[in-house]
């Protein structure tokens, strides 16, 4: 059992990474001009709907937490929709709190905004994958000792490295005099980098 | 035209200007094509005398590629091209001069001191013949500051008086007419000037320190006025021999050269030495306070510090009488770093032998890993010029960080949910809805407050000059200053609100807590100073923003109340402290009948006689002895009814004094600023409380035994000093400064005295650094304070009286500072713990500050970033020790106050 899982769960890490690596590639076949640091704001809201759709389709398919007992439409329907308010409110408080960190107000609104859609599918959509919408089950995982399966310990290790990567992107800022936004690309790419070792970790250690 | 810096450097002082962005040291080419497209036009124009133009390309080429790349071959041909361009169109009465102001290393920066960074080219050219022969295949070096007067005198200005360079003779040879001795004469001249100038200078500065050579002085001043008087004598006699001729010249060269090497070793001259040792005390500083810091709290600590104090005296007077004895000069700087030494050795040395026996050497580094990591970054951060430059950004960032983390830390070890609600998700919703379900949303509400007060804070933020993009805040300057008069209003509207909301918060404070009952004179100063003390700042801003508004006739009065109003408010401020200090214990003691537990908030030590186990403590056997004396009086004036004594706001004894302290210290600091601060100071006192809540939320209350402060909440208040040191609009550079802050109460000046002014711009620019460091010893005090809310809560439900009466020996008095008076010897222990871990925090900081300026003593930012922030560092700390002092001092007097008026009530009682 627990072999199977360990097995699973590096499988899904690998894809999770492969979607990243692929969103780099495969719009540059499609788009002009495209790269990451020229079009960053097209390049991350492609990242972030690859692995949102990774992310889902391996959720349908590995089906990691018991299937839950009612099954009708209208439940699944609203249990879809409360995730997509979820997503949606997860994505405005960090917004709110990237501003309180000292992101500009007006200015740079948008970068700021994608960047907290990026960070929020890096973290809320796994957890609303395997958790549901269910904030006390986040809560619980969460806290010390809150951890049941392998599946949120991973869970755990990957959102909590992907939000240290965050902050340790924002530690070149001042360092680089060049163009603004190069804040949501170095944030982003610190953000990618410390998430993925984290995941592989995660997998490691069980 | 060219590079922009020229634009920041020398506002206005060019008749025509053409500048391009220069920042971007990718871009090679903006600069360049800016310049080449104005160049030749303005050439031909001719409506100039100087025509600078500031290449900028080759500079950034070599940053960017390095000196060995195609894209520098490329941009020296152009510039090559440029000259070549130049030569052709140069009329016969011009000079072109080429200069480069640095060389380069082989990877293309620049700043350091090899040789070739500082060796530059330096090329001249005229169409008429400038030199006398053909110039040497190897031509000398010339510094670089000869270019100033060189240029003055051909361009027929007098040369700068700051100037120590040295003409380029070979200039001023008339090469034309092939006389050698007009030539000789006419470079003479030239050197004579400019010695002169150097002379005069020389005079002047050696008169006003005294760091040059005495001797040497002299030599030189003597080879001077040998030289101009031959120079003098060849002026008379002009027949003279062109032997004599050189001899001046060189006699004045030399002179000249003289000079400069003796400047150069006075000023360009590093103590490696002391630096190195200053830097080693620091670092051994630093180390002690860790170390004591974590053996305040272990018993038998006390002996561990005689010896090594003897140790040092003695230290010191070996020293001292080896000194004398030699004959050397006695420096009291190296005096005092051998008392350090010599206090520290032994102490190190016992601690050493004490430690090894008992106790693992892991618990020498007890602060925790995130914590040590910020206190890592901050210390990297200031080897950086880039990060002391961000460093108002940068602190924000890092507090936000440190309170989220406590936040996060306080959810992560379940304090801020019930535990029911962690074990079993789904089915403890309904009882949840509870009150620790309450505390976690409000732990949460304290961070998020926190942030969003960092955040308003960061609005008042000047900008360093480094960085081009930013833009300082409009509301740093006086309202003064603004035009249009219903905006300047509304703005001294807000500002009278933020102080009257200050004044409010903490009456309201000192109400929730009930200290503002007590008849004492503090109390009363309290109530009736503090609003006086706003009136008169509001009185006079309103005077300060519209004084230009004024009528005629009021001129005077206005003159005079500018003169008197702060004079009075800082004075009430005094006495006000005075006052404090005179009677600290701000408590009300009543004799009641009835049931003082229902009707007052707080009522630390009340009813009859406690458990058995109370009586161990000295209070309770006080208040036994008061109740019986009552108790009797009472018989005597036969009243009914249960017997009960009252000492009210015990419980906040301490910090009441702490913030009627802050308040009062607070007001005058205040009115050193421009008006609009005074939101900052309102937001500082905000999220200081928000703080000092989220912290107290976090530590748990040891009731008998030690009290300690944890590092987090150490290190996010000396964040927050930082934090509020820049967004009371400062910058640790020295353009930065508040110098209008010295004329506040005294507009015509002050005369000659130079202290008092100190004091003042001292006070204003390290406001934030005194504040924090006195209201330091909140930090211990603080959760023994939150403590009542939640006993409070618990007390609510039972209500009536009866019950009330029945159960008054069972339910858990708040006691809240009454525990630290109860461990006297913890409390004491606790107090030099808090201390020495501020200490630490602060020293680890000007630690760094000192190591970099040390170490990147030839970096190029040296003297606009790293020595200013050291030193700007240093005078923060050495404010804050002090500041901590007077805070704990405080707190001390305050407890001896406690306990005098404890002897008090029981003589009264004895009688």
């Amino acid at each position: 059992m627990k072999d199977t899982d360990i097995k699973r769960l590096l499988y899904t890490h690998l894809l999770c990474i492969f979607s990243i690596i692929l969103s780099i590639c495969i719009p540059s076949f499609f788009l002009e001009n495209f790269s990451i640091l020229e079009t960053h704001l097209t390049w991350l809201c492609i990242c972030s709907v690859f692995v949102t759709a990774v992310n889902l389709v391996l959720y349908l398919i590995v089906k990691p937490n018991a299937s839950s007992k009612r099954s009708s439409i209208s439940y699944k329907v609203t249990r879809f929709l409360k995730c997509c308010i979820y997503f949606l409110m997860s994505c405005f408080f960090f917004h709110v709190i990237f501003v309180l960190y000292g992101a500009p107000l007006i200015e740079l609104v948008l970068e700021t905004f994608l960047f907290a859609v990026i960070l929020s599918t890096f973290t809320t959509v796994p957890c609303l994958c395997l958790l549901g919408p269910n904030i006390k089950a986040w809560l619980r995982v969460f806290s010390r000792n809150g951890v049941t399966s392998i599946w949120e310990n991973s869970l755990q290790i990957t959102t909590i490295s992907s939000f240290i990567g965050t902050w340790l992107g924002a530690f070149p800022i001042p360092l680089d005099w060049e163009r603004p936004w190069q804040m949501a690309i170095e944030r982003k790419k610190m953000c990618r980098s410390f998430c993925v070792p984290g995941m592989v970790l995660g997998t490691v250690t069980q | 035209m060219g590079d922009d810096t020229w634009k920041d450097l020398f506002p206005g002082a060019f008749s025509q200007a053409f500048f391009f962005p220069s920042f971007n040291v990718r871009d090679l080419h903006t600069v360049d094509n800016g310049i080449l497209e104005h160049l030749y036009p303005t050439m031909d124009g001719g409506e100039w005398d100087v025509l600078i133009a500031h290449f900028l390309g080759v500079d950034h080429c070599g940053h960017k590629y390095g000196p060995h790349h195609p894209e520098m071959a490329k941009k020296l041909s152009q510039m090559d091209q440029v000259i070549q361009g130049l030569v052709e169109r140069l009329e016969n009465d011009t000079l072109l001069v080429v200069i480069g102001d640095h060389g380069m290393t082989i990877t293309g920066d620049h700043g350091g001191d090899s040789d070739l960074e500082i060796s530059a080219a330096l090329f001249l050219y005229s169409p008429k013949a400038l030199f006398p022969r053909v110039p040497p295949k190897e031509p000398e070096i010339v510094p670089q500051i000869s270019l100033v007067p060189t240029l003055a005198l051909l361009l027929g200005l007098p040369i700068p008086f700051g100037n120590i360079g040295e003409v380029m003779a070979e200039l001023f040879a008339e090469a034309e007419d092939s006389q050698p001795h007009s030539s000789a004469l006419a470079q003479a001249s030239a050197l004579h000037l400019n010695a002169q100038q150097v002379s005069r200078f020389l005079h002047t500065y050696s008169a006003a320190a005294q760091n040059l050579q005495v001797k040497e002085l002299h030599q030189l001043q003597n080879l001077f006025s040998k030289a101009s008087a031959d120079y003098q004598r060849l002026l008379q006699s002009p027949q003279g021999a062109e032997a004599a001729l050189q001899t001046v010249i060189t006699e004045l060269q030399q002179f000249l050269r003289g000079v400069r090497a003796m400047c150069i070793e006075s000023w360009a001259r590093f103590s490696l030495g002391r630096m190195a040792g200053g830097a080693a005390l620091l670092a051994a500083a630093c180390f002690l306070c860790l170390l004591v810091s974590q053996w305040a709290t272990y018993p038998g600590f006390h002996p561990l510090l005689l010896t090594p104090m003897a140790c040092g005296l003695a230290s010191t007077i070996v020293c001292a009488g080896l000194l004398a004895t030699t004959g050397l000069k006695l420096d009291p700087v190296v005096l005092g770093a051998m008392a350090a030494v010599g206090s520290l050795l032994p102490f190190l040395w016992k601690a050493w032998a004490g430690w090894g026996s008992k106790r693992p050497l892991a618990a020498l580094f007890p602060i925790p890993g995130p914590v040590l990591l910020f206190l890592l970054i901050r210390f990297a951060a200031f080897f950086s010029d880039s990060f002391v430059v961000a460093e108002a950004r940068a602190t924000p960032f890092l507090l936000g960080s440190l309170i989220l983390l406590l936040v996060a830390q306080l959810h992560w070890e379940g304090k801020l949910l019930p535990p029911k609600l962690l074990t079993i998700p789904r089915l403890c919703f309904s009882a949840s809805a509870g009150q620790p379900r309450h505390s976690g949303t409000h732990a949460l509400g304290l961070g998020v407050g926190l942030l969003l007060c960092i955040r308003l804070a960061g609005l008042f933020h000047r900008c360093p000059e480094e960085t081009p993009a930013c833009h300082s805040s409009p509301w740093l300057s006086p309202l003064a200053s603004m035009v249009g008069g219903r905006a300047k209003n509304l703005w001294y509207g807000a500002c009278v609100g933020a102080l009257v909301a200050l004044l409010a918060a903490v009456r309201l404070w000192l109400c929730r807590y009930s200290n503002l009952k007590s008849p004492e004179p503090s109390v009363l100063f309290v109530r009736w100073g503090l609003p006086l003390m706003v009136l008169g700042t509001a009185a006079y801003w309103a005077l300060a923003s519209g004084a230009d508004e004024a009528p005629p006739r009021l001129r005077a009065l206005v003159a005079g109340a500018s003169v008197v109003l702060p004079r009075a408010v800082a004075g009430l401020a005094a006495s006000g402290l005075m006052l404090l200090l005179w009677r600290p214990v701000t408590v009300l003691v009543k004799a009641t009948t009835g049931t003082p537990r229902t009707r007052t908030v707080l009522t630390p030590f009340s009813g009859p006689p406690t458990s058995q186990a109370d009586l161990d403590y000295v209070v309770p056997q006080i208040y036994r002895h008061m109740q019986e004396e009552f108790r009797g009086r009472l018989e005597r004036t036969k009243s009914q009814g249960p017997l009960t004594v009252a000492a009210y706001q015990l419980g906040s004894v301490y910090s009441a004094a702490m913030v009627t302290a802050l308040t009062l210290l607070a007001f005058p600091l205040l009115l050193l600023h421009a008006e609009r601060i005074s939101l900052v100071f309102l937001l500082l006192f905000l999220q200081s409380f928000l703080l000092l809540h989220l912290l107290a939320a976090g530590i748990p209350i040891t009731t008998p035994g030690p009290f300690t402060v944890p590092w987090q909440a150490v290190s996010a208040w000396a964040l927050m000093a930082t934090q509020t040191f820049y967004s009371l609009g400062h910058q640790p550079v020295f353009p930065a400064i508040h110098w209008h802050a010295a004329f506040v109460g005294f507009p015509e000046g002050h005369g000659s005295s130079t202290w008092l002014p100190a004091l003042l711009v001292g006070a204003n620019t390290f406001a934030s650094h005194l504040l924090f460091a006195v209201g330091c010893p909140l930090l211990l005090l603080w959760p023994f304070l939150c403590e009542s809310q939640g006993a409070r809560k618990r007390w609510q439900p039972l209500g009536n009286e009866a019950e009330a009466r029945v159960r008054p020996e069972e339910e858990e008095e708040p006691r809240m500072e009454m525990r630290l008076r109860d461990a006297p010897h913890h409390f004491n222990a606790a107090l030099l713990q808090l201390g020495l871990k501020y200490l630490f925090v602060l020293g680890i900081q000007i630690l760094a500050c000192a190591l970099a300026a040390s170490i990147l003593r030839r970096h190029l930012m040296v003297w606009k970033v790293f020595a200013p922030k050291f030193i700007f560092e240093a005078m923060g700390f050495i404010v804050s020790s002090v500041g901590l002092f007077l805070g704990i001092a405080l707190v001390m007097r305050v407890d001896g106050a406690v306990s005098s008026w404890f002897r008090q009530l029981i003589l009264a009682q004895q009688r």
